[in-house]
């Protein structure tokens, strides 16, 4: 701003011009790493893969241009792994993503009221969230074992029947979404600022007019969170779509291709069967669900999402 | 009423407890497995506390394979990394909250844009630009982009916290005559320090934790990380998973004593995260 008014005052324009393009220069300069790695990292892989996919590129050989062929292979059943792949994930997504949501949410509107060892609770819940996803999978494997497992012996300590957890092909999933929900203590975290931020008042006026917890809850404090809700909803929908390393490390992408989740059907077409033009195709076609499934969530915002006038943040 | 409240009360500490055990217990069962012999960590009903308690498992699982050289590797693939995120990141970030320069708009929202796509669309032609440049098999694919911004994330939160300290500060030192290399090395850095310890922090971890990184470039058993060691460990003794629990809280340990050194940070780090909501 100041360097604005300087300029201004200076009068003349040619040195004026000169110092823009200085201001510029080094406004380039500072920003440069951001701005190659996005070219580098970001932009150019970004316009190379929307290239390959539209070739037999192998990795080895000079690429071929097959049109729409890596594409009609997906979408017209040729390749039976791919709708296979998409409904694993979103299987897995509808399964993960509330029951993450809702559970970490439930957390942190405990810990929000007045208790006590609200630091150590806070600790124990996120501390899942940091373990190494290479040993999330070893506990998650050891817990899970059908026969010498911790799981099923809780089960059966009460009377239950045991489940084969991820060697089963309907328990699969469900086992997955449920070692997803051990690590959502990042998003409990957020819920937890979030609400601190709601103004004491408005709890306030409810509680003259003696309505309950849950009328609190119902009409200030869900309202209220909804921005965060749908934060966390995005993000989880991202998330969720990306999972790869479990289903590598822990299942193979088995039984029987139960848990063959997109990314892990986009990582054997490219590094076991070297087909990197199909696995281009593959990585756009997950790019382009994203995008779509975003820009819903964001067109049904305005309907339960609630805004803050302008003075908010 | 009273008798309500006391419900009430003890409902949350319930639903609280049950929370905190399923977040602890796969933990403690990792480390009381990690420390049995062979016999008992599959006696039924299930054992709790290790005894005798078996050091030895550690030591087995770690000359097992050459876990020292893996420990290297993730080592100096972390250093670096985290080193480039902090250097690129918070000077990126300093162009993007107090430098005025064309096209910095469209920057900035390429940026966060970048944030949104999913890992797997660049994936595959980084992949095939290090192997055409004869890199792959290296470290430097794993470390070179943290040294060009080290993330659109890092930059965001960085730039953030760049933004609420009052311009006055450096508009005093830019009439003084001072550069802008100046006032982000004297003003904007050192009273930016925990958000800089949060970048190097959540960094730390990203690296220390990344699996298909190294799965994907890392080919050559002599420069395998310790997470790439552990999945071949799993390949090799899968029953034994008294030797597998050792092994995996030897990757974990480093994790976690991080974590609780800069604890805070953390906390202060995600809750940044979701204000941008």
């Amino acid at each position: 701003m100041l360097v604005d008014t300087i300029s201004a005052r200076s009068g003349n324009r040619l040195r004026n011009k000169r110092h823009t393009n200085r201001r510029d220069l080094y406004g380039w300069l500072f920003a440069m790493p951001a701005i190659l790695g996005l070219l580098i990292f970001t932009l150019g892989p970004m316009i190379y893969s929307l290239y390959m996919s539209f070739t037999d590129y192998t990795g080895s050989n000079s690429p071929t241009f097959t049109g729409l062929d890596n594409y009609r292979r997906m979408f017209s059943g040729e390749d039976p792994y791919f709708y296979k792949s998409l409904a694993v994930t979103f299987y897995f997504v509808i399964l993960s993503v509330p029951t993450g949501i809702i559970y970490s949410f439930l957390l942190a509107i405990l810990l929000n009221q007045n208790v006590k060892g609200k630091s150590i609770f806070r600790t124990i819940f996120y501390l899942p969230s940091i373990v190494p996803i290479i040993a999330i999978s070893f506990i998650w494997l050891w817990l899970l074992n059908p026969d010498l497992g911790l799981a099923n012996e809780l089960l059966r300590s009460l009377g239950l029947p045991g489940s084969q957890w991820i060697f089963g092909e309907k328990s699969v999933v469900p086992s997955l979404a449920l070692m997803n929900l051990w690590t959502t203590g990042g998003t409990m975290i957020i819920f937890l600022a979030g609400l601190q931020d709601i103004p004491r008042s408005l709890y306030e006026a409810i509680e003259m007019d003696g309505g309950s917890r849950l009328a609190k809850l119902r009409h200030i404090t869900i309202p209220m969170m909804t921005p965060t809700i749908f934060f966390n909803l995005i993000m989880g929908i991202i998330n969720g779509f990306q999972v790869f390393s479990q289903a590598y490390v822990m299942t193979n992408g088995g039984p029987n291709n139960a848990s063959l989740f997109y990314v892990f059907y986009l990582y054997r077409e490219a590094f076991q069967f070297s087909r990197m033009g199909s696995a281009s195709a593959i990585a756009w076609v997950l790019f382009v669900i994203i995008m779509v499934l975003t820009y819903v969530v964001f067109r049904t915002s305005n309907k339960w999402v609630y805004y803050e006038g302008d003075g908010a943040r | 009423m009273r008798a309500k409240a006391w419900f009430e009360k003890g409902l949350i500490y319930l639903v609280l407890a049950a929370g905190g055990i399923f977040s602890l217990l796969p933990l403690v069962w990792l480390i009381r497995s990690s420390l049995m012999n062979m016999g008992q960590i599959f006696e039924l009903p299930p054992v709790w506390i290790p005894n005798p308690v078996q050091f030895s498992n550690y030591s087995e699982a770690l000359t097992i394979l050459p876990f020292g050289r893996y420990f290297v590797n993730t080592v100096i693939i972390v250093v670096f990394s985290v080193l480039g995120v902090i250097v690129t990141s918070s000077i990126s970030a300093y162009s993007f909250a107090r430098m005025r320069w064309r096209g910095r708009e469209l920057v900035f929202g390429l940026l966060l844009s970048s944030m949104m796509l999913p890992y797997a669309v660049t994936l595959i032609p980084t992949f095939i630009g290090w192997s055409k440049v004869g890199l792959t098999n290296s470290f430097i694919p794993l470390i070179a982009p943290a040294w060009f911004g080290g993330g659109a994330f890092n930059i965001f939160l960085l730039r953030q916290f760049y933004l609420s300290i009052p311009r006055d500060l450096d508009e005093a030192a830019y009439v003084d005559g001072a550069g802008h290399l100046r006032i982000f090395r004297s003003i904007i850095l050192p009273l930016t320090k925990p958000a800089l310890i949060v970048v190097g922090l959540f960094s730390f971890l990203a690296a220390w934790n990344d699996f298909l990184g190294p799965l994907v470039y890392l080919s050559d058993e002599t420069k395998y990380t310790l997470a790439l060691g552990l999945q071949q460990f799993k390949g090799m003794y899968s029953a034994e998973w008294h030797l597998m629990m050792a092994a995996a809280t030897v990757v974990l340990l480093p994790a976690i004593i991080v974590f609780f050194i800069g604890q805070r940070y953390f906390i202060e780090g995600i809750t940044l995260t979701g204000i941008k909501a």
